[in-house]
């Protein structure tokens, strides 16, 4: 028997879409430019579906709830960013990142701690019962967001990035945002860690083994529903860190930011394959470069594009990119 | 006589609005093979999977030992020391050969005189060792599912249905295999529709009609009871040549 090949040519489309755009774009920098911002908000975007590809794939739960972890994240960031203010403004790295370091830990603490509560009390009753997770994980969702107008008030919030992050990169005339390369690193960063927990530990074995066969875990003697929890937490977790980089990217907040991107984040976790992480990887970065260069060459069509890209995916692979073995 | 290492008693169980097993009672003696036969549909599998947790019995009880296991939830079942080969082998197929491996063996890495064994009894695991299990063939997969069971000593195992569909030469192995766990002082619950493979194996069986035990008692004596085969399992002569 020969070793299977790996399957690249999703992977491969990547590099296709952005080679396909040069021309229609016309102009080296601009394409230079679409294609890091493309790729910024693709990382961004994966950032926060991570966790959902895998909380669907672990225990089958719809969860359209996870825009109130994108949401909270951001507003907490930006709270504290905001009582940082002169940290921010500061002309100094070190200052810059003294706030937005915390800023960044105490979103991601606030969105894990929510999605552990959010788990027990709005999931927990419901495994199994897709119509009812709808329902549940949608009321819950404006649930969060009329709470989020509670406590930080009806307005949108201001955010400015710190000096260090504003303006670009010049290479000639191309002029790269600093702030998107530092979502692109953060992005990797989250990426490798992602695959190197996957399929370098022992946990993370035993999440890929749940996300096809979770009944089969229980039986070898694992406790799944704990699993579940700590990868509910995680996802959680990383939602919030993305919320508050796109806060940061966005540079307004509104109580509806989580439901906003949470349709960014459907359309990755399907494109990608429910429960697969490179799968959504590949979908988020596709879907980052479609939006930029659609929004460049046809601003009228630039709001339906994702779904389109969906539409065509899903004929041409109809369980995403790269589909999970499911029992 | 051998005292059981797992009981049933008047288990019931439903699955949503069917009533599936009506009151099943049988035995299996510690250190034996046990075979559990019926006919299609008769409710062999809803009983190992009762067994394991993975349908809850709504009446009657399970008893493990001396434990009642009637209500602890699956992993807690396995980590007792039962092990369950399901019908559909449920191998994890994006994971390879070593990582399904590895997963199953829940007490730490797999003892090497242990997959020796394994890979003697199931070379094609050896050879396939870093593929990924969706790759293997139906019989490597069976293999991978029982090797999975095996990878640890385990003091109840239940397999459903480990022949089907597969080569005589697999067959053999996979017997071979089964006696070397039963000398080990391995129990053994195997579901079975092969009766020439079940008849050679077992020491005792329990046969099921519509959700019951409708007989149990030796296997000696219910290989020879031809009547008997005939009226619970609809077995001809052919099947005895």
């Amino acid at each position: 028997m020969n070793r299977p090949r790996r399957d690249l040519l999703p992977l491969l489309l990547i590099p296709i879409l952005a080679v396909a755009a040069l021309p229609l774009v016309g102009s080296p920098s601009s394409w230079v430019t679409l294609t890091v911002a493309g790729l910024a908000m693709g990382m961004m975007v994966f950032v926060m579906a991570s966790g959902l590809t895998l909380t669907f794939g672990l225990m089958d739960v719809l969860n359209f709830g996870h825009g109130a972890f994108i949401a909270v994240g951001a507003f907490v960031a930006a709270s504290v960013m905001l009582s940082l203010g002169p940290w921010m403004a500061a002309d100094s790295f070190w200052l810059n990142m003294a706030a937005v370091g915390p800023a960044v830990l105490a979103a991601v603490v606030v969105s894990g701690a929510l999605g552990f509560a959010f788990e027990r009390v709005i999931v927990r009753p419901v495994y199994g019962q897709h119509l009812k997770q709808i329902l549940v994980t949608m009321g819950g969702l404006i649930v969060a967001e009329q709470l989020l107008k509670v406590v930080w008030g009806p307005e949108q919030i201001t955010l400015s990035r710190p000096t260090a992050l504003r303006g670009a990169f010049l290479f000639g005339d191309i002029a790269i945002e600093k702030y998107r390369v530092l979502a692109v690193a953060v992005g990797l960063v989250v990426f490798a860690a992602l695959a190197l927990t996957l399929n370098r530990t022992r946990i993370g074995l035993l999440i890929r083994a749940g996300v096809e066969n979770g009944e089969m875990v229980e039986a070898l003697g694992y406790r799944i529903r704990r699993l579940f929890v700590g990868v509910f937490v995680v996802g959680s977790a990383l939602a919030g860190l993305g919320g508050a980089m796109w806060g940061l990217y966005q540079e307004t907040i509104t109580a509806a930011i989580g439901a906003q991107v949470a349709v960014l984040v459907f359309i990755v976790v399907i494109i990608g394959g429910l429960g697969s992480v490179g799968g959504c990887f590949v979908g988020a970065l596709l879907v980052g470069l479609t939006a930029n260069y659609i929004g460049f060459l046809a601003p009228k069509v630039a709001l339906g594009s994702n779904i389109l890209l969906m539409a065509l995916i899903l004929l041409w692979r109809p369980q995403g990119l790269y589909p999970v073995a499911k029992r | 006589m051998t005292e059981a290492l797992l009981s049933l008693r008047g288990v019931e169980t439903h699955i949503g609005q069917y009533h599936i097993l009506h009151g099943v009672d049988f035995e299996v003696p510690e250190g034996g093979l046990a075979m559990l036969l019926g006919r299609n549909g008769a409710g062999k599998t809803t009983t190992l999977r009762t067994i394991m947790g993975l349908w809850r019995a709504s009446a009657g009880e399970i008893r493990f030992g001396r434990r009642d296991i009637t209500k602890l939830t699956t992993p807690d079942i396995a980590r007792r020391g039962i092990a369950y080969v399901p019908e559909t082998m449920a191998i994890f197929a994006d994971l390879t050969v070593q990582e399904n491996l590895v997963l199953a063996a829940v007490g730490g890495p797999p003892e090497a005189k242990r997959l020796d064994w394994i890979f003697t009894r199931f070379p094609a695991l050896k050879t396939f060792w870093t593929l990924p299990a969706g790759f293997l063939s139906g019989g490597q997969k069976q293999m991978l599912a029982v090797a999975r069971a095996i990878i640890e000593p385990r003091r109840l195992i239940l397999v459903d249905e480990p022949t089907k569909g597969l080569a005589p030469a697999i067959v053999a192995n996979m017997m071979e295999a089964f006696r070397e766990l039963k000398d080990g002082a391995t129990t053994l619950l195997v579901v079975e529709q092969n009766f020439a493979f079940a008849r050679q194996l077992g020491d005792t069986v329990a046969v099921m009609d519509d959700g019951r035990v409708a007989h149990r008692g030796s296997m000696a004596a219910f290989a020879v009871d031809s009547a008997l085969q005939q009226r619970l399992l609809g077995l001809g002569m052919d099947t005895h040549q």
